[in-house]
C-alpha cells in the first residue's frame, strides 16, 4: 500500500507528501530518536509524538516511507516546509500511537 | 588501487536543529556512487549518531568520510571535553546528555552503541580536556 492510499484510508492529515506513491513496508512506533534510528526498518511507517526538526533527519536517514505525528501534536510551518524540501512524507492524526498502529495493522494485513 | 574519494564536513556545534545535515549530504553522495542501500543506511546512521554526539557534547567538530574500493571510513574529530570512561559510555542506556536534549528525543544512551552496531570496526581515542577522535569503517 502506498503512503497516499494509507493516508486516505485512515483519514490522516497530509502535511507534506513529496513522495505519495512510496510503498509502506511495516511500521515502527517510538519517540526516542536514536532508538528509532537504530531500529526502524527501511520503508516502514514511523509513528511518533515527536515534532522537532530532528524528526526529519531521523526519517531521512532511517529511510522510513512516512512519518505520522500522533495525538494531534502541533506541527510548525517550519517543520512542514522543511519536510517538503527534504522529501519526507509527513502526516498527522488525532489518534494515540497505539490506536494508529492498530489501524495501520488492519489495513496493511 | 585507486585513490579514495574523500568528503569533509564541518559540524556546527551551535545549531541543534541542523544537526544531521552532514549525514544527509553524505547519504546523497553515496547514492550517486551507487553504493548498496543497506551500506548507505549503516554509514548514515553511524555518522548521524556521531554528528549528534559532537553537537550535544563537544560544540561541534569535523566529519571526514573516505570511500575506498573495499570500505568506507568515517572519522569524527572534536575538541570537546573527551570521554572519561569509554567502556561506560559504550553501555546502552548510559548518557550524560542534559535534560533539554532528552526532551528532544535524544540522550537515550544509544548513540555510541548504534555506531558500533552499524559498523564493522570502531575505535575511540579520547583524552579528557583535549577531545575525541572516533574512526569507524564499513566494509564494502
Amino acid at each position: 500500500m502506498t503512503v497516499a492510499q494509507l493516508a486516505e484510508r485512515l483519514h490522516l492529515e497530509c502535511l507534506a507528501l513529496p513522495a505519495p506513491d512510496r510503498e509502506i513496508d511495516g511500521a515502527y512506533a517510538g519517540d526516542l530518536l536514536s532508538w528509532v534510528m537504530g531500529r526502524a526498518g527501511t520503508d516502514c511507517l514511523w509513528a511518533t509524538i515527536m515534532n522537532n526538526m530532528n524528526v526529519l533527519a531521523v526519517a531521512t536517514l532511517a529511510d522510513v516511507s512516512v512519518t505520522v505525528i500522533c495525538e494531534g501534536c502541533e506541527v510548525s510551518d517550519d517543520l512542514r516546509n522543511a519536510a517538503m524540501e527534504k522529501g519526507v512524507n509527513l502526516v498527522r492524526t488525532e489518534l494515540p500511537i497505539y490506536e494508529l498502529c492498530v489501524a495501520v495493522s488492519e489495513v496493511l494485513r | 588501487m585507486s585513490e579514495p574519494l574523500v568528503y569533509t564536513f564541518l559540524v556546527d556545534g551551535d545549531n541543534f536543529t541542523s544537526a544531521g545535515e552532514a549525514s544527509v549530504k553524505m547519504k546523497k553522495n553515496l547514492r550517486m556512487l551507487a553504493i548498496a542501500p543497506d551500506i548507505i543506511r549503516r554509514v548514515a546512521i553511524a555518522m548521524y549518531e556521531g554528528e549528534i554526539n559532537m553537537v550535544i557534547h563537544a560544540g561541534g567538530g569535523t566529519a571526514t568520510v573516505s570511500v575506498h574500493n573495499d570500505k568506507i571510513e568515517i572519522v569524527l574529530e572534536d575538541k570537546g571535553p573527551g570521554i572519561a570512561d569509554v567502556e561506560l559510555a559504550m553501555r546502552e542506556g548510559f548518557s550524560t546528555a542534559p535534560e533539554t536534549i532528552r526532551n528532544l528525543g535524544f540522550g537515550a544512551g544509544m548513540g555510541l552503541p548504534n555506531m558500533k552496531r552499524n559498523t564493522d570496526s570502531m575505535t575511540i581515542e579520547s583524552t579528557v580536556g583535549v577531545g575525541t577522535r572516533i574512526t569507524m569503517t564499513v566494509n564494502l
